[in-house]
């Protein structure tokens, strides 16, 4: 621990920080473009230069440089002053002064720093230089003039995405960043670049002279696209949702979200339900609310009703929809719409234990039945900094391509039970052994056949440092799974026991993944947002609001409770679902006790007293014990990463990627 | 520099060069500079074999030699690195040529001593026989790049034709080098100077001149 003096202020850093980090703890500012937390350390911006004794009577570059004991390091003096305008005065030789057309203008670390850190006016009468653009993808726009190559994006694409194929060309005032042969940056994670770059040269092409973020509202949110649950702020303007950004949680995503989690958000004013329908002689026809519940009211199921829960949806809605399933006298709650059946008696069974930082710091880590990319991409990079960190991987399923290596073991389920000796050996030494079970491996007894492996191991097991150790993970894919089996959403024989309950009522709470041909005998009720595969076979749709439109509790797949704000108010004649629910209990003749948000807040939380505390949620560490032998052909359910729900498959951008990033469309560039 | 640029990815070039790979001779030699490395470490390999490519394109060729994207791409393949990486380090360095060459690759040094002995009068008489930067001429023989100190200060100026060096030049010198290159012939490589073996000082030391004949102890005088 060295003590260091920063101006003046004597104060101890932690063994290995940089003067930079010292500064800061110091709450002393020190401008930077290269240097980032989460990146390694390139040190060739410049831009944080301190005075630092002793050493060289230079100002040196605080990012790159280790703080000793006994250091007096001013970030006040003159020297450092003029530094730091010698430094912006050169970035600024080559960066083009088009803030006002520039869509980082506002939001530009240049521009901010240049104001705080730089001189008065320019001296610069020479020429600038030009660079030509450059293609990298839907998702990004180039603007690469203004590039002032810091390489945080050849950082980002290297160390966290894993794909390399973001490098710094040419040399000296001819560098020039681009992407080989500019093709399209093709990964899941592409557009944190957008963020990470300090200037406007790569900026967001759908949210392309979009808005200014001074005029946009700002809104903590919880995103659904996969079950991690990654924490974002949603821009909006008027009614409309703008775009989407990472926040930072340490726990959960880092300040990384996919490019769907971000892009997907122009399908929110695509293909919306906006007015009640009700099917008439076959036809989907528009009708008012009145007459959509006049039309609900004659139902009259008694306790032949069902509710389907979709992949989406906050706590709430699901509470609500139980209430009033339960109202009716019925039980008959699911969630999981593909018609998976795997034991949910133990939610710890089910649940992602080691959590994602922990996952980090495991050792060995056999993936069962995960496309982790396209299922969590953020899992995914968490794998990968194990990996980095010494782990050894193992995964059963059908090759994809992985950025942290890793060995395949074959396709078949029955692996599982039979594994190799060096992998047995591999995970039943380890000291942190982890398994990871994808959708595609929990049903069949994959899951029972996982935790008799996990059993064999002690993958539930005390460390030396004392804590408890519960290597057992699930990767669940939809958002709302984890809060659903909270809830309990789950049959025994899964969707099956709906299907041959044969319900009279089928109240479809965005479920877009069912296979309603098998529910052809009952009036389906479908409360959604979307115009998909839940609407299309629909008997009545009440148009409700999505993720963004509404408050909500949501559980990832970790068990972490998280709540979501309501960024803007639902298009047209949509309601939030709980209070879609609220009046569909009176046109029913049942009461659920309660008339507002906070009403049935509470009473979810009186139930379920976890769903009110913020944060993971306490599932005891105790496995099953399982047993038995799967078998069968894995198969990932996620066919195409940007088409897995409702909203994504409405976007325009999202039908973009997945038309030229995975099926390799050349898509015509529409003329700026 | 700022005129150097990546030869386009086009089918003709994929035609061209797309099944590059090593000659028996040079699979051996990539094989020797791969494992003067440790095992992992490959792609430290990548500035040899680069030059290792770029000389076999050249022996096909009959020119100085260059690197075409599917070479980069089989380097690359070859190393198990990613294609950008090995982009980055093509693109990096200047005596990798990453556009078609001519069969002698005229590289002028410009710097301040060269220039001072005279560099203004090289540069002019390669422009005389249609040499310009970025370009080969029409008879496919020269290519042209002013080009910064090349460590010759003391034989200045000078010029650099693919591996080697002509030194204390004047444009009447260049011509015969240059004409010998023409033909075929192999000009003496190194200073151009009559009577010159390499850069030792022209006539009598003026330096040190008391060092000549005895280990002389210059402290006294300082």
């Amino acid at each position: 621990m060295p003590k260091v003096t920063v101006d003046g202020v004597e104060l101890e850093v932690p063994a290995g920080a940089t003067v930079l980090q010292a500064c800061e703890l110091a709450g002393k500012e020190i401008p930077r473009f290269c240097y980032h937390e989460r990146l390694s350390i390139a040190g060739n911006c410049r831009m944080c230069l301190v005075e630092v004794k002793p050493g060289p009577p230079k100002p040196q570059a605080s990012c790159a440089l280790p703080a000793a004991e006994g250091q007096e390091i001013r970030t006040d003096s003159e020297m450092v002053k003029k530094a730091r305008e010698g430094v912006m005065e050169f970035l600024l030789i080559n960066h083009p002064l088009d803030c006002p057309i520039c869509d980082q203008g506002g939001e530009c670390d240049l521009q901010d720093q240049s104001v705080a850190y730089g001189r008065g006016g320019s001296r610069y009468h020479e020429h600038k230089r030009a660079v030509t653009e450059k293609y990298m993808g839907p998702l990004i726009k180039t603007m690469m003039t203004r590039c002032i190559h810091c390489t945080r994006c050849v950082r980002f694409s290297e160390e966290i995405a894993g794909v390399d194929e973001i490098g710094a060309l040419y040399r000296g005032e001819s560098t020039q960043i681009s992407t080989y042969l500019e093709q399209a940056a093709k990964h899941e994670m592409s557009a944190n670049v957008i963020d990470l770059c300090p200037v406007g040269a790569l900026t967001s092409r759908p949210y392309a002279f979009e808005a200014r973020p001074w005029e946009l509202k700002k809104t903590l949110g919880i995103d659904v696209s996969d079950a991690v649950g990654a924490n974002i702020r949603i821009d909006s303007r008027g009614r409309e949702v703008l775009r989407i950004l990472p926040r930072v949680n340490d726990d959960v995503n880092e300040e990384w979200i996919s490019d769907k989690a971000r892009y997907m958000v122009d399908g929110l004013v695509k293909r919306r339900l906006d007015k009640p329908y009700l099917r008439r002689d076959g036809k989907l026809v528009a009708v008012s609310w009145n007459e959509a519940f006049q039309a609900i009211a004659t139902l009259n199921p008694g306790n032949s009703i069902a509710a389907v829960a979709g992949d989406m949806l906050d706590c709430e809605t699901m509470f609500a929809a139980k209430k009033l399933v339960g109202a009716l006298g019925s039980s008959l709650l699911e969630g999981r719409q593909t018609g998976m059946d795997y034991d949910t008696s133990s939610l710890a069974a089910v649940n992602f234990n080691t959590t994602f930082s922990g996952l980090e710091t495991a050792d060995a880590i056999l993936i069962v039945g995960s496309h982790v990319r396209w299922e969590a991409p953020l899992v995914n990079t968490r794998l990968r900094k194990a990996v980095k960190r010494g782990a050894k991987v193992f995964l059963i399923g059908p090759e994809w391509e992985t950025t942290f290596g890793g060995e395949f073991l074959g396709e078949d389920l029955s692996v599982i039970s039979n594994l190799p000796n060096h992998v047995w050996e591999t995970i039943r030494d380890a000291k942190r052994p982890a398994i990871i079970l994808g959708g595609a491996a929990l049903g069949r007894g994959g899951l029972e056949a996982a935790l008799s492996v996990g059993e064999q191991i002690g993958v539930v097991r005390e460390l030396e440092d004392g804590t408890t150790w519960n290597g057992f993970n699930v990767l669940h894919m939809a958002a709302a799974r984890m809060g659903g089996l909270m809830l309990g959403y789950a049959q025994k024989g899964g969707l099956a026991d709906i299907v041959a309950a044969k319900p009279k009522v089928l109240l479809s709470l965005g479920a877009d993944e069912v296979d309603y041909t098998k529910f052809a005998d009952s009036m389906i009720v479908y409360i959604g947002h979307h115009g998909d595969k839940g609407a299309h076979a629909a008997d009545v749709i009440l148009p409700a609001a999505a993720y963004t439109e509404k408050a909500g509790t949501y559980v990832n797949t970790e068990g972490r409770v998280q709540w979501a704000d309501k960024a803007v108010f639902a298009p047209g004649d949509a309601r939030e679902d709980w209070s879609i629910l609220r009046a569909l209990a009176d046109a029913f003749g049942v009461g659920l006790g309660f008339d507002s948000f906070e009403e049935l807040r509470n009473a979810m939380i009186a139930e379920v007293p976890a769903l009110g505390i913020e944060g993971l949620a306490d599932y005891g560490s105790v496995l099953p014990a399982g047993g038995g032998s799967a078998s069968g052909l894995i198969a990932y359910p996620v066919k195409d990463f940007y088409m897995t729900n409702p909203i994504a498959r409405a976007s325009a951008t999202m039908q973009q990627c997945s038309a030229e990033l995975l099926h390799g469309e050349e898509i015509a560039e529409a003329a700026e | 520099m700022a005129d150097r640029y990546i030869e386009p990815d086009t089918p003709e070039l994929r035609a061209r060069w797309g099944n590059f790979a090593w000659t028996e001779a040079n699979a051996a030699k990539a094989k020797e500079i791969v494992a003067r490395y440790p095992e992992g470490r490959q792609r430290s390999a990548v500035m040899p074999l680069l030059d290792l490519a770029q000389r076999q394109v050249g022996a096909e060729e009959n020119t100085q030699g260059w690197l075409p994207i599917p070479v980069m791409e089989y380097v690359a393949a070859y190393l198990d690195m990613p294609i950008i990486r090995v982009v980055e380090v093509a693109t990096f360095y200047t005596m990798y040529n990453i556009a078609p060459i001519g069969r002698f690759h005229v590289q002028v040094c410009g710097t301040t001593p060269c220039m001072l002995r005279g560099s203004d009068d090289i540069i002019a008489a390669c422009k005389k026989r249609g040499m310009k930067a970025g370009h080969i001429t029409g008879d496919g023989m020269w290519s042209f790049t002013e080009v910064e100190c090349m460590g010759n200060c003391a034989s200045a100026p000078m010029v650099q034709i693919n591996d080697d060096n002509y030194e204390d030049l004047t444009p009447e010198r260049l011509d015969v080098v240059l004409d010998a290159l023409a033909k075929g012939e192999t000009p003496k490589a190194g200073t151009q100077e009559p009577g010159r073996h390499t850069v030792e000082p022209v006539g009598e030391p003026t330096n040190l001149a008391a060092m000549i004949t005895e280990n002389h102890d210059y402290r006294g005088e300082w």
